[in-house]
């Protein structure tokens, strides 16, 4: 408990870490991008729009660094992101609110797929070493991981939604259907082929760890002990190899969830998804500082969730950390 | 060596990126044109005078593709090396010294590791008024050391307390002397390994940026033919080739340091080593 306790600790800094580069990026970087994103959007802002935004950025006022600091603390703890300047005059905790749904379905069906299916690959793989299987699947392995996502999710969009016609060429739901029970057929259809491509450049990066994770504890002596006490392979591979060797994928779940949200935003832009990714890359796009700096809070915050509920999903696995209180 | 060189999957590796090598090397030769002429007719479909086309500027095609290698390769190899740096201090310095020092270092790693690197550099990308490849290539070398680092950082906490590294430290050799001559000579393959992983990493966020828009859009590099190839609806042009081949020569290239990163570690790692 302790050892989660000290996670929870560094995830909490990683937050606030993430809060303060959100400050500190706007004031540091050359050129002033804040005045070049006033005078891009000039005449199209009320000049209260525009007090407001200076305020967020620090221009034109007299209050300390170290004053803006806290106040800019305040607001988001309390929720306060802003005004979007693109979608103006959209607060961005809206914007966020309805298209983070879209990325958390995407992302989670990778998630939870990706891991499953290289985990098993990579078992088998590992287990077998040497095999004809092995021999395939780790160069297979290792070109998913190499994988550039936004040259296969174009490939796939040409192909098999554009000249084959089986998955629809863009967006979240048909035009004419509504976020409801009703919808919930063109939400999947739509949401297929982003997930699909998503999901098979994820799993080579389980593939490898597991495959190795796999090789590693079969060196064990425990695992020799199993084979010697006469017990079936099959209860070797699964009771005494396979649960010991997915407990460093959970180690790796930071590195791979990484991968997986990187992936979301080739993908979400190459499909036009209406997700979170895609509201980023448009306001980069258009210099929408407020929207850019709120969306990267909220990635990193749903980021940090899911390497906490991986945490929490390792400690049950793992008596060690249980028991002792550390890693 | 030996071990390396009997490793299949080393030897494909390793000849992908001589390949690339030398296509990178000899570009001026290869390359049918300059990559920066623009004196064609844009959009022009595969003929003799352009095997691959041209694209919407006028460039001939095929030269943008061989100009291409030198950007990745140097992205890739230039931000290894700035990033297995970074982790010689932030995993082997930082493990080998432990204490606060060591704390300190492996909270800002642990930190660095669990932000998403591609959407802190997109975000920093948002930032910099200008951008070029080198520029690129720092702060992806800035952002993706985290995980090289733990691995080292643990391989490190592993050699300190051995008997080779005691001996050293009792004759009073000084802590940058133990971490470079007996700790950094013995995790040698891991650090290899590191490396080929950190530049299949840059390889592909290089090219991923580009694709964004989010690089210098005039340079001539694999990632940002395949912007422009995006942006000019290309495959609905008929030119599917303009689409194809950069995005594979970027799959060739990552799947090369992919493969070194693991064959290394394959023969290095004396719990992956084959008995």
């Amino acid at each position: 408990m302790l050892w989660l306790f000290r996670r929870f600790l560094v995830l909490l800094l990683t937050g606030w870490a993430a809060l303060t580069l959100n400050f500190i990026l706007p004031r540091l970087m050359p050129g002033n991008p804040i005045e070049a994103m006033l005078a891009r959007y000039q005449g199209k802002l009320s000049p209260q729009a525009v007090g407001a935004l200076e305020i967020q950025f620090g221009l034109n006022t007299h209050e300390s660094k170290i004053a803006q600091y806290f106040t800019y603390l305040g607001h988001t703890v309390t929720g306060n992101l802003g005004t979007s300047i693109s979608y103006f005059p959209t607060k961005v905790s809206s914007i966020i609110g309805s298209s983070l749904p879209w990325t958390l379905g995407l992302v989670g069906f990778a998630v939870v797929v990706a891991f499953i299916v290289g985990t098993a690959i990579g078992a088998a793989a590992g287990f077998r070493r040497g095999s004809r299987f092995d021999s395939i699947a780790v160069p297979f392995g290792v070109m998913l991981s190499a994988m550039p996502v936004f040259w296969i999710s174009l490939l796939a969009l040409y192909f098999l939604a554009f000249r084959l016609g089986w998955f629809p060429v863009a967006g979240g739901i048909g035009g004419t259907q509504s976020i409801s029970i009703s919808g919930i057929g063109s939400i999947i259809n739509h949401a297929a082929l982003p997930a699909i491509t998503l999901t098979v450049v994820s799993i080579g990066t389980w593939i490898l760890l597991m495959r190795n994770s796999t090789v590693s504890v079969l060196g064990e002596d425990y695992i020799k002990f199993g084979r010697a006490k006469g017990l079936p392979e099959r209860v070797v591979a699964y009771r005494y190899a396979a649960r010991n060797a997915i407990l460093p994928q959970f180690t790796a779940f930071a590195l791979a969830i990484g991968f997986v949200v990187a992936g979301a935003i080739f993908t979400e832009y190459v499909f036009s998804y209406p997700g979170i990714a895609y509201y980023l890359l448009e306001a980069v796009l258009s210099l929408d500082y407020p929207l850019i700096q709120g969306i990267f809070l909220v990635i990193v915050v749903a980021v940090l969730i899911a390497n906490f509920l991986a945490d929490i999903l390792y400690v049950f696995l793992d008596p060690r950390i249980r028991l002792e209180g550390r890693s | 060596m030996k071990a390396f060189f009997s490793n299949r999957l080393a030897v494909a590796g390793l000849a992908i990126l001589v390949f690339f090598g030398l296509v990178a090397l000899f570009a001026p030769i290869i390359a049918p044109d300059s990559p920066t002429d623009i004196n064609y007719t844009p959009m022009l479909g595969v003929s003799a005078e352009h095997w691959l086309g041209t694209n919407p500027q006028g460039n001939d095609i095929l030269s943008q593709l061989v100009y291409g290698a030198r950007a990745s390769l140097y992205v890739g190899l230039a931000a290894a090396a700035i990033i297995t740096l970074i982790q010689l201090v932030m995993g082997v310095f930082s493990g080998y010294v432990g204490g606060w020092v060591d704390g300190v270092l492996a909270t800002i790693t642990n930190i660095f590791l669990v932000v998403p690197s591609l959407v802190l550099l997109i975000i920093i990308a948002a930032y910099l008024p200008q951008k070029s490849l080198t520029v690129i290539m720092f702060i992806l070398a800035l952002t993706g050391w985290a995980w090289g680092a733990r691995v080292l950082r643990s391989q490190a906490i592993s050699l300190r307390d051995r008997p080779f590294v005691e001996a050293s430290r009792m004759s009073g050799e000084g802590r940058w002397r133990v971490v470079f001559g007996h700790i950094v000579p013995n995790m040698f393959g891991i650090l290899v390994a590191n490396f080929f992983g950190a530049a299949l990493y840059a390889v592909l966020a290089e090219a991923g940026l580009e694709f964004l828009g989010l690089g210098n859009i005039n340079e001539v590099t694999w990632g940002n033919m395949l912007y422009w190839a995006e942006n000019a609806n290309a495959i609905l042009l008929g030119q599917w080739l303009y689409l194809l081949l950069p995005g594979l020569c970027i799959l060739l290239l990552g799947t090369a340091f992919g493969l070194l990163n693991f064959a290394v570690d394959q023969v290095a790692n004396p719990r992956l080593r084959r008995n």
